[in-house]
């Protein structure tokens, strides 16, 4: 096979078993790779009911067809598994060179089966592949992790690992790789972490070969100019880094500010990618294949928050943010660090002590609760210990460990959790920008804005400007965003490409590079399939069209000062609409019309 | 007037894409391992290098080449290897103290950087600009005046 390799490998834990299998070019065709292989797999292999956290569930590493080529920005991989924050199926997308050194030990994916009787990792060296004891390892910070595991495999191996948030199943641990890159959301960490194992490291030292050599560079060389000449792809996110948003945001009054009680925050500036540029950022990073360049290496010298690593992204630098009413960008960056180091996404860490701060706010919780930490809105200390402490599991930060719908819920207010299907919301307000609602309520795995940005139109202009008041063709909008969405993370493209090409330029580097002709519209189609599969296993796993909503605050209670003072979410205007224009019923459910369209129907 | 391939660390961001359009110009495949150029990254301080033949003027890997398979171009004079003359002896892997040739044993070719016959790759493919093709006497133009500018405000604002 040109692009995919043709196999993948999959290791039972419980059973130390390795095996290599043959990729059906099929499936590889029709799911294309990482996110929607990874789905296809475990639709096939797990029952959607399962204990997220018992050996039954699997966990899927995989990067995609584009991995390992100059695909511009294309080098990405998914981590699919069932989430333990809401049950359903997470695929948590991450950059770096770990999934296109995968590809180059010869594999499309990774199949983890089954617990180890204790701490293991598991080390591919090409064809020779270990289970080994992770003792020494247990415990340590991701740094000092990948460093060890580096010094007794090679020592330019790459790392995916947990740090001791995902060995304490925090809900929401991340797995990062080459130390400062993330598979961030729905808690794949934990699930990690519930088999005993604390890393993969792997070298690879073999090809991804391509179908047509000179039609693959025409088009990855267009691509590259698209993106290049575009002002975000080509500019923005490299001077100023996905942090440029906060002020973006603001300006429109839509940036959710002290748990979504408000939607403007006027010190925003403090906290945004000018501000980081001017102040902390040493250099711009890139991940494989990135000609992109947003990632920040950054270093905070103030004694109180001192630190070196990577970040803030703009949802970081929001969550710890305006969100807990904190405009210190240093405090935010040492939070930032301190999630990479113990491993933990931070949106849901900083929406989780949001809600926190807006529980001891109003008095429902205390200084009995916290520990004796002020949780005021705006106290940055509080919000850099709060993040420690949950990381390492002590105090309130056992019960932060839950996210904030479990936290919110055990004082009996869950409608203080700003969640949709129990997974935190990111940074942009629905209620200030209508088509990302619909979004959250539809999204797969929860509040979400990587599965449909609607927000380059609605906010940024791309690829045309739309107005974000109102709900007017947004179903629509929201469905080709997602589909679309689904096929380029499937294919190991950075959602960030869209930033300056599209579904034509991803479809035809594709079948250039495979030597499978997908056009334009078969790509998507793969991502409506993808789409449509992920549903079919939520709805397995029993989730329903009510947990297509929602907090109640975004639908009630409008935005209390800025430019979108007094505005709401639109929400039920646009949901029936969507499950109409998707092929649903009115209950969210996929027809049996629609899945024969997709070849999904059983 | 001759051309040298800078290479500035300072702006490289570790994407690698160097190395993937080595690897496919000269290997025709994705194999970052038979590039020509291997970028090493530090991530605690996210500092990021590439490494390739620096076609030296006095190039230990000539003078160690007994059967003259590593030799320098009488018109370009830059450092080359002809796989037609070459023994697989590897002294010349031995022998260059930056470790910029290679032998590798799956194609039996020494892996060394040949400018690509004028238009290098990885220049072509840097997104950064960390690698230049350019003209030996302004190679550090891009460097210097970064520096320069230091001086004019300096000087500006002292004037001023």
């Amino acid at each position: 096979m040109n692009g995919w390799i043709g196999k993948y490998l999959r290791v039972n834990l419980t059973m130390k078993k390795i095996t290599t299998e043959v990729l059906d070019p099929r499936l590889a065709r029709d799911y294309i790779g990482a996110r929607g292989l990874g789905t296809r797999f475990m639709f096939d292999e797990v029952d959607p009911k399962v204990d997220p956290l018992s050996p039954e569930n699997k966990l899927i590493f995989a990067p995609g067809p584009f991995s390992g080529t100059y695909a511009p920005s294309a080098g990405r991989y998914d981590v699919v598994t069932k989430g333990p924050l809401n049950g359903t199926i997470a695929a948590s997308n991450s950059g770096g060179s770990f999934g296109p050194e995968l590809k180059y030990a010869g594999y499309d994916m990774v199949i983890l089966e089954g617990k180890a009787a204790k701490p293991v990792y598991l080390w591919i060296h090409n064809d020779t592949v270990e289970i080994r004891d992770a003792a020494h390892l247990w415990g340590k910070i991701v740094p000092d992790a990948t460093d060890a595991l580096r010094a007794e495999t090679d020592e330019d191996a790459k790392v995916a690992c947990i740090g001791p948030a995902g060995e304490k199943q925090v809900l929401f641990a991340n797995i990062m790789n080459e130390m400062h890159r993330a598979a961030g959301r729905s808690g794949v960490g934990a699930v990690m972490g519930s088999k005993n194992l604390k890393a993969i490291a792997v070298v690879g030292t073999g090809a991804v070969t391509v179908a047509d050599k000179d039609a693959f560079k025409a088009a990855v060389m267009k691509a590259r100019k698209m993106i290049q000449a575009h002002p975000v792809g080509g500019t923005g996110l490299r001077v100023y880094g996905t942090d440029v948003l906060v002020n973006i945001l603001n300006q429109i009054g839509a940036l959710p500010t002290k748990n979504y009680q408000d939607g403007y925050f006027p010190t925003a500036n403090n906290v945004g990618g000018e501000s980081l540029t001017a102040k902390i950022l040493e250099r711009p990073k890139g991940c494989f294949s990135c000609i992109i360049s947003c990632g920040r290496t950054s270093r905070v010298t103030n004694p109180k928050f001192a630190g070196r690593g990577e970040g803030p992204e703009y949802e970081t630098a929001w969550a710890f943010g305006p969100d807990c009413g904190v405009d210190n960008l240093d405090a935010v960056t040492k939070a930032n660090y301190y999630c990479n180091e113990y491993g933990m996404d931070t949106i849901t860490m900083g929406s989780t002590v949001a809600c926190a701060m807006e529980l001891y706010e109003k008095g429902i919780i205390g200084l009995k609760e916290t520990g004796g930490i002020p949780l005021d809105f705006g106290n940055a200390e509080a919000v850099v210990e709060m993040v420690r402490l949950t990381g390492a599991g002590e105090g309130f930060g056992k019960k932060l460990a839950l996210g904030s719908y479990r936290l919110a819920e055990s004082y009996g207010h869950p409608e203080l959790s700003m969640t949709v299907k129990k997974q935190e919301m990111p940074a942009y307000d629905p209620r200030g920008v209508q088509g990302i609602g619909l979004n959250y309520a539809t999204g797969n795995r929860g509040g979400c804005h990587v599965r449909g940005y609607t927000i380059s139109p609605e906010v940024l202009g791309v690829p045309v400007k739309l107005d974000k008041d109102t709900t007017d063709g947004k179903a629509q909008l929201d469905i080709t965003f997602q589909n679309l969405t689904a096929a380029l993370d499937s294919s190991g493209a950075c959602l960030f490409s869209t930033f300056g090409i599209g579904g034509d330029e991803l479809a035809s580097m594709l079948s250039s590079l495979t030597g499978i002709a997908y056009t334009t519209e078969e790509f998507m189609k793969c991502g409506d399939r993808i789409y449509n599969l992920e549903k079919l296993w939520n709805l397995k796993a029993g989730l329903s069209s009510k947990d297509d909503a929602l907090p109640e605050r975004l639908l009630k209670e409008p935005i209390k000062s800025g430019p979108s003072k007094g505005s709401v979410s639109k929400l039920p205007q646009m949901l029936p609409e969507y499950y109409q224009l998707r092929g649903w019923d009115k209950n969210g459910i996929p027809t049996d019309k629609k899945l024969k369209e997709l070849n999904l129907a059983e | 007037m001759g051309k040298i391939l800078m290479i500035h660390p300072d702006k490289c961001t570790g994407c690698h894409n160097c190395e993937l359009s080595c690897s496919m110009t000269h290997e025709g495949s994705f194999r970052n391992r038979a590039a020509r150029v291997n970028v090493y990254t530090w991530e605690r301080e996210g500092f990021s290098v590439p490494m390739m033949c620096q076609h030296c003027d006095n190039a230990p890997c000539v003078s160690v080449c007994t059967p003259g398979a590593m030799h320098r171009d009488a018109v370009t004079g830059w450092v080359l290897w002809d796989q037609a003359k070459c023994i697989g002896c590897k002294m010349c892997v031995q022998a260059c103290p930056f470790g910029n040739a290679i032998y590798d044993s799956l194609t039996g070719k020494i892996f060394k950087c040949d400018y690509c016959n004028g238009n290098p790759e990885c220049a072509v493919f840097c997104p950064n600009h960390a690698l230049e093709w350019v003209e030996d006497t302004v190679s550090t133009r891009s460097r210097k005046k970064a520096y320069a500018a230091k001086f004019k405000e300096a000087f500006t604002e002292v004037g001023s």
